[in-house]
């Protein structure tokens, strides 16, 4: 088993992002939010997580089962919140709620009030004007930017290190023609595609990610570029070239992770830039289809319902809160990378010349 | 306190985070006298001279005392250290590429000291600055007030910060290696200059080397350091004919001595028949493309098996682009065979997988390993390539033999470069080449970034492994005194050109051109028969 062995750069950047308290507390407030909106199925759901119903097992979170299983009359998929069904599984047995008895798309039956109605102890951070509980659209409105924000920002990583390291490995015409074709590339307006994108198919995540990532690459290009130009004629590149290794081994073991310094500098910025433009979309409703989780729409309700101040509030805080986090931990990715911020290890002592050790077999 | 000393260090130590750096320094230098602090990398030579002026970071600790003419350096305001610094003191460092700024003109980065210190400004300004320019002996002073760093040769930019230095009269001139990174002809003039400089100023001069036979020639007394404590100071004579410490002794001696043992037989390994580079220059817009920039022209050379062919010339004169070509790593004309093979027609595969043969050793020690792959990675990687059906306790049994036999330690397979010192990375270089048990080892001034009794050292271990495998060597150097040591037969080149070839010994012995002869007289290979 090959055990965990970090470079001592890498140990060094790792003790330096630790000793950077904000970015360190701030990364482990993020997975732990993110860890939480992961099992939003388990915290906030319109279904019973188990359930005992004369005398048998149910586990409706996994299950669909028809309304007729619990004394009803419909084929269709039962509703654990109609009064009916309710009554009848407390005669006949238990059923253990998640924390937020509602999912994001649950519009809450039973209300008092008219939604958008304020937080209570029904709806802890009120419903919004269809009536669905706000807490649970951000947990899962949150899982949703952040997976959006992950796959945009692999696939921009893949492909702007690809193009970028062909054009700065090679240089020369490849690096010619490939910087004239990202720049026309780059020329194209994203949002008119998307707009005009959104009239003829209904965009879903799938298409939103796959426009976003024709585009999101390019600003890497010019970083990840500008670093193999760089490296490629670095004296231990040159080694590995005269030592007869194909292009491709010395692109992946040697120029590579010089350029991975300044990628992942870029990460972050990538990051909120996905989780933000995800967001823009959503609140002028060309983003995500209606009905899905998203903290843009949340922002649009909170606009167009100023007298239900909780829902802009939400909206702000939990936008603002997460990409915050996300700001602080890339600045603390930034500063580790940051060759200044790496003092000298005080275990290195200064090199001892090596006359006095030589004397023996010098003479 | 009165004294005829000009600058004064007593009992001087400098600490970094707890950790001693310098350890209880005392030295002194008297108006019109050349000090030399002389010691290997390490022994904190140049930080003496940047604590006793105060430019040390914030986390060193500076104890004892220091004296300049008769102010205490200890007492005196920020204000003050700035008046001093760059009026009384003036400074020259080592590297002149990167010590003057490049977006300025050279007349308005010396301005800029005498306005500071002497409220100079305007035509004053650019009067002074033109005289100093003459005074440095640079040509045409006038066009140079406006010209950009850029524009300079790295010698002609050492004399302008020269005169940087010398634009408010100091008393002190520090001299942090002046000429470390000039080719040696350019260094003997500079080093000159400072001397002609001193006595017509009457400064008192601190000259930072560690190059003994600069001192030699170019200091009244020296002081020698190790590890930051002082070993011995004195007149240059007495030191250099009557060595006290054990230290100065072994650093008088590291001249590389031997020579190459001589051939048993000539046997062909390598042939070069007009090998020329030509690197094209951009073109303009509607333009003819100039023509080429040529730089290396036709040349030929043979290498047996077994021998050394030094290759010799200063900086531009196409040594490293002419290794470059016989590696293939830059596009050359002419042809070039190799065990009877023609190499220049070699492409794609079958290069790479002659690229086994013949191997490199770089000039840096610290660019030339990756700094995120153990030892072990870097020098099994080639093996790996190369041997793919080698198994992988094979691949380390053939790593630690190889290690060994470049002489490092056996725990340093599975640690990193910068664990190492130069001369240990430089072993590991060799090692990484060694592995592929290549015939030919081009070996680019694989001796110029170290110290010269690590020089000693590395020079003894290349002969050794030559005498072992019989490897052919094309070492190439700016330094007679390692070349007289490694090279059978000598090629100098100039500008692209051979100017002189011939036995190690008649070429370096009795120079037959003019050029030959100045690299000679300006090394140390004079002194030392003299």
């Amino acid at each position: 088993m090959p055990r965990l062995s970090l470079s001592p750069i890498a140990r060094r950047r790792l003790a330096v992002f630790r000793h950077n308290r904000r970015a360190w507390v701030s990364l482990w407030l993020f997975l732990v939010l993110f860890g939480i909106s992961l099992l939003a199925e388990l915290i906030a759901n319109d279904k019973p997580l188990v359930m005992r119903y004369d005398g048998q097992w149910y586990a409706p979170l996994l299950v669909d089962y028809p309304d007729m299983e619990f004394g009803g009359f419909l084929p269709t998929r039962a509703d654990y919140h109609d009064p009916f069904t309710q009554q009848q599984i407390a005669e006949h047995g238990w059923a253990l709620w998640p924390v937020i008895p509602f999912s994001y798309q649950t519009l809450d039956m039973q209300m008092r009030r008219p939604s958008p109605s304020p937080p209570d102890s029904r709806h802890w951070l009120g419903t919004d004007d269809q009536g669905r509980d706000v807490l649970a659209r951000v947990i899962y409105g949150f899982r949703l930017s952040v997976f959006f924000a992950l796959v945009l920002t692999a696939g921009s990583l893949l492909l702007g290190v690809v193009f970028g390291g062909i054009q700065g490995y090679f240089g020369g015409k490849t690096d010619l023609i490939g910087q004239r074709l990202t720049e026309i590339w780059s020329g194209l307006p994203v949002l008119f595609l998307l707009i005009i994108l959104a009239s003829f198919v209904q965009p879903n995540l799938w298409w939103l990610l796959g426009i976003m990532l024709l585009f999101s690459w390019l600003g890497l290009v010019d970083v990840v570029r500008a670093e193999f130009l760089r490296a490629r004629n670095l004296e231990y590149v040159r080694a590995a070239k005269a030592m007869g290794l194909p292009s491709r081994l010395i692109m992946w073991r040697h120029v590579l992770p010089n350029a991975m310094v300044a990628t992942l500098t870029f990460i972050p910025f990538l990051f909120t830039g996905a989780i933000t433009t995800l967001t823009a979309l959503d609140f002028l409703g060309f983003g995500l289809p209606p009905g899905s989780p998203s903290l843009g729409e949340l922002v649009a309700q909170g606009k167009n319902n100023l007298q239900a101040p909780w829902l802009g509030i939400t909206a702000f805080v939990s936008l603002s809160v997460m990409l915050s986090l996300l700001v602080f931990i890339g600045e603390g990715l930034r500063d580790a990378f940051d060759p200044r911020h790496i003092q000298f290890a005080p275990s290195a002592s200064p090199t001892a010349p090596t006359a006095t050790r030589m004397t023996p077999n010098g003479q | 306190m009165v004294s005829d000393s000009l600058f004064r260090l007593e009992d001087f130590s400098i600490e970094f985070d707890g950790v001693p750096v310098v350890d209880r320094l005392s030295i002194e230098i008297r108006p019109g006298e050349t000090l030399a602090l002389v010691g290997e990398s390490g022994s904190g030579k140049s930080v003496s001279a940047l604590g006793a002026l105060g430019l040390l970071p914030g986390n060193a600790r500076v104890s004892g005392g220091r004296w300049l003419e008769d102010s205490d350096l200890d007492r005196l305001s920020q204000r003050q250290w700035q008046a001093l610094r760059g009026g009384r003191v003036g400074f020259v460092f080592q590297e002149p590429m990167t010590s003057l700024n490049p977006l300025h003109t050279v007349g308005k980065q010396i301005g800029e000291t005498l306005r500071l210190h002497q409220g100079l400004s305007g035509r004053a300004a650019r009067d002074r600055t033109r005289e100093l320019l003459t005074q440095v002996k640079l040509p045409r002073p006038d066009e140079l007030l406006d010209a950009w760093p850029h524009q300079l040769s790295g010698g002609q930019r050492q004399r302008v910060m020269i005169a940087m230095a010398i634009a408010n009269d100091p008393v002190l001139l520090i001299a942090d290696e002046p000429t470390t990174a000039l080719d040696v002809t350019v260094q003997q003039e500079i080093l000159a200059l400072l001397a002609e400089l001193r006595s017509a100023y009457g400064m008192g001069m601190l000259f930072i080397t560690h190059d003994l036979n600069l001192v030699r020639r170019n200091a009244d007394r020296v002081c020698v350091l190790y590890r930051g404590r002082e070993q011995e100071t004195g007149p240059v004579e007495q030191v250099f004919t009557t060595p006290r410490s054990e230290y100065t002794r072994t650093l008088i001696d590291a001249e590389p001595s031997g020579r190459a043992a001589p051939l048993k037989q000539r046997d062909t390994l390598l042939e070069a028949h007009d090998l020329s580079v030509n690197f094209s220059r951009p073109k303009r817009l509607f333009s003819r493309r100039p023509s080429p920039f040529v730089a290396v022209h036709p040349l030929s050379f043979t290498l047996s098996r077994g021998e050394t062919l030094g290759i010799v010339g200063e900086s531009g004169s196409g040594k490293t682009t002419l290794a470059m070509a016989v590696l293939r790593l830059v596009r050359s004309q002419g042809e070039v065979h190799f065990d009877n093979e023609r190499l220049d027609t070699l492409t794609g595969t079958t290069l790479r997988k002659a690229r086994r043969r013949f191997q490199v050793v770089f000039q840096d020690p610290y660019g030339s390993l990756s700094p995120r792959l153990p030892v072990s990675e870097i020098v099994s990687e080639g093996l790996r390539f190369h041997h793919p059906e080698l198994s992988e306790s094979e691949v380390n049994h053939r790593v630690q033999v190889t290690l060994e036999e470049v002489g490092l330690p056996q725990d340093c397979a599975s640690r990193y470069p910068h664990e190492f010192s130069g001369g240990q990375r430089q072993r590991i270089a060799v090692a990484r080449a060694l592995i592929l048990e290549p015939e030919l080892l081009i070996l680019d001034e694989p001796t110029s970034a170290l110290d010269r009794s690590v020089q000693k050292q590395l020079v003894e271990l290349l002969r050794n492994l030559q005498q072992k495998r019989g490897l052919s060597y094309l070492f190439i150097s700016h330094d007679l005194a390692v070349v007289r040591a490694m090279a059978h037969r000598v090629m100098v080149l100039k500008d692209g050109r051979v100017v002189e070839e011939g036995r190690c010994e008649e070429v370096l012995g009795a120079p037959q051109t003019a050029y030959t002869q100045a690299l000679v007289d300006a090394s140390v290979l004079t002194v030392q028969s003299g």
